[in-house]
């Protein structure tokens, strides 16, 4: 039987500088230190210098990452001005946007907005052919009281646009933690930014395929979503896929850190493949607690703080056809707890062995897509360039494995590698990011195959040392 | 660097060398890890 196949893939961005303050980082700053939010709020970027910085237009599909190669750093300070917020492979919608949608997810009323915020967010998501008149009608405006009395009492947190308070966010609970305003408002950007991944690839793969067309939607974002009896309980999928409109799907979450999504890829192809079903959406939402995470850093080269927005993919798996790229399911990358958790174990488990089943050797995968975390993100906070540190260390197997010669893994990494481009948003910079392009590549007749690698960092949830991953073969 | 005899806190990092590899290369020099965390900074 021939192997699943991706048929579209929507990359979304949300831009979030109101939201950075309640990043986990900032957050924890903040309550130490009150007067940081000044700070903060001067060094956050309007939304058109975040549309126009050339890493998240290559992330919505305008640019290629190899286009980063010859753009002079820092690349914060040479944008392409005036560039369009509609990517090829989704939009990046500007926060009065965003908080419109965390409005249109919230099942449990618990997002108070003010009139003029939720005006403004439905014209700019039905400009942008996101929402429905419909659904936005039933959206009830709050008054300005209202939202001030619930921060007084201390039941929600303001929601904060262009320096003032537009609306709050209510707790669920009053003594459970995993219902306080902060949890559910990270559970509900995640669930925001899913739907609206979903809902761009939905336009996408349209009329071809329609929302009731999906039988099943599996989520790989980094959220837990619960109660104090069941932390993390989950299934963010369904909610992501009743509100998307897939009414006709159920879903499951897969979990394991930043390599969840590409998980999921792996567990929507093997159901395709099994013959369970015919069409299966994975999806994934951004992670508000990573918004800010190295703004110290950002602050201190006087920069602006670029952890500003929320990212989304969307992916559509169904069964094969001719025109487009397969998921070579007999050639997944795992890596077994017998591998062992030093890097040239999970590389030889991730990249080596896969490679070796498809009978291909390094220089046959045209790309590898690892972790594209941005270096303009990383770097002045002493992380490094991420991206280029994987592939160093993928080079040097090669060449210890006489795959390349040991003088060629600069030029490897230069026609092999890419810059990273993607925002800090764990999952999503997880190799992930890149199907988009890889997809619209093979489809144009311009890449056979590309190696998505993805790690998940087990040992930071205090149950284990282990390491993990997942590599993945796409191929025309 | 001698760390024979030396106690050591490893900080290793998931995208370059892990704690549990420094862990082995300090622990065959002769030292004694008192601590050792695999850190992700991404």
């Amino acid at each position: 039987m021939p192997f699943p196949v991706i048929t579209g893939v929507a990359n979304v961005l949300a831009h979030a500088p109101g939201l950075v303050r309640y990043g986990s980082k900032p957050l924890r700053d903040i309550g130490r230190d009150p007067g940081l939010v000044d700070t903060l709020a001067a060094h956050l970027r309007p939304y058109q210098d975040a549309v126009d910085y050339a890493p998240n237009q290559v992330f919505i599909g305008n640019r290629e990452p190899e286009t980063l190669r010859t753009l002079p750093r820092p690349w914060f300070e040479r944008a392409d001005s005036g560039a369009p917020s509609e990517g090829a492979f989704g939009d990046f919608i500007a926060e009065p946007e965003l908080v419109g949608l965390l409005k249109l997810c919230d099942r449990a009323r618990l997002v108070q907005i003010d009139e003029d915020t939720l005006t403004t967010a439905r014209q700019g998501l039905h400009r942008r052919g996101l929402v429905t008149d419909k659904e936005m009608d039933v959206l009830a405006p709050a008054r300005q009281p209202d939202i001030d009395i619930a921060i007084e009492r201390g039941e929600a947190i303001p929601l904060w646009l262009d320096g003032r308070v537009i609306g709050s966010m209510a707790r669920g609970h009053e003594q459970d933690e995993a219902l306080s305003a902060n949890v559910l408002l990270e559970n509900l950007a995640a669930k925001a930014t899913g739907v609206l991944a979903l809902r761009r690839l939905l336009r996408q793969v349209a009329p071809r395929v329609q929302p009731d067309a999906i039988d099943f939607v599996i989520a790989g974002s980094e959220e837990a979503v619960g109660d104090r009896y069941q932390r993390g309980g989950g299934n963010i999928a369904k909610a992501i896929a009743e509100a998307a409109g897939t009414t006709h799907a159920t879903g499951f979450d897969v979990k394991s850190f930043c390599a969840s999504t590409l998980y999921g890829v792996f567990n929507a192809a093997a159901l395709v493949q099994a013959g369970i079903f015919a069409r299966v959406a994975v999806v994934a939402g951004g992670s508000l607690a990573k918004l800010g995470m190295k703004y110290r850093a950002h602050l201190a080269k006087d920069m602006p703080i670029l952890e500003d927005v929320l990212a989304g993919v969307a992916i559509l798996v169904e069964r094969a056809t001719d025109a487009h790229p397969v998921v070579r399911l007999d050639a997944v990358g795992l890596h077994t707890i017998a591998a062992g958790t030093s890097q040239q174990a999970v590389l030889e488990a991730l990249v080596m062995k896969p490679l070796g089943k498809a009978g291909y050797r390094l220089r046959d995968v045209d790309r590898y897509a690892t972790e594209m975390h941005n270096p303009e993100v990383t770097e002045p906070a002493g992380s490094g360039d991420v991206p280029t540190a994987n592939y160093r260390l993928i080079a040097a197997l090669g060449a210890m494995r006489g795959d390349l010669p040991r003088d060629g893994i600069q030029e490897f990494i230069g026609t092999h590698g890419m810059p990273g481009y993607a925002p800090t948003q764990g999952h999503i910079a997880s190799a992930v990011c890149y199907l988009a392009h890889a997809h619209r590549a093979m489809r144009a007749g311009t890449m056979k195959r590309a190696l998505f690698m993805a790690k998940g960092s087990l040992f930071l949830g205090r149950l284990t040392d282990a390491a993990d991953g997942i590599s993945i073969l796409v191929e025309a | 660097m001698k760390l024979n005899g030396k106690r050591v806190l490893v900080i290793g990092e998931r995208d370059g060398v892990n704690a549990a590899a420094i862990e082995a290369c300090v622990k065959s020099a002769g030292a004694e890890v008192l601590y050792a965390e695999t850190l992700c900074f991404v």
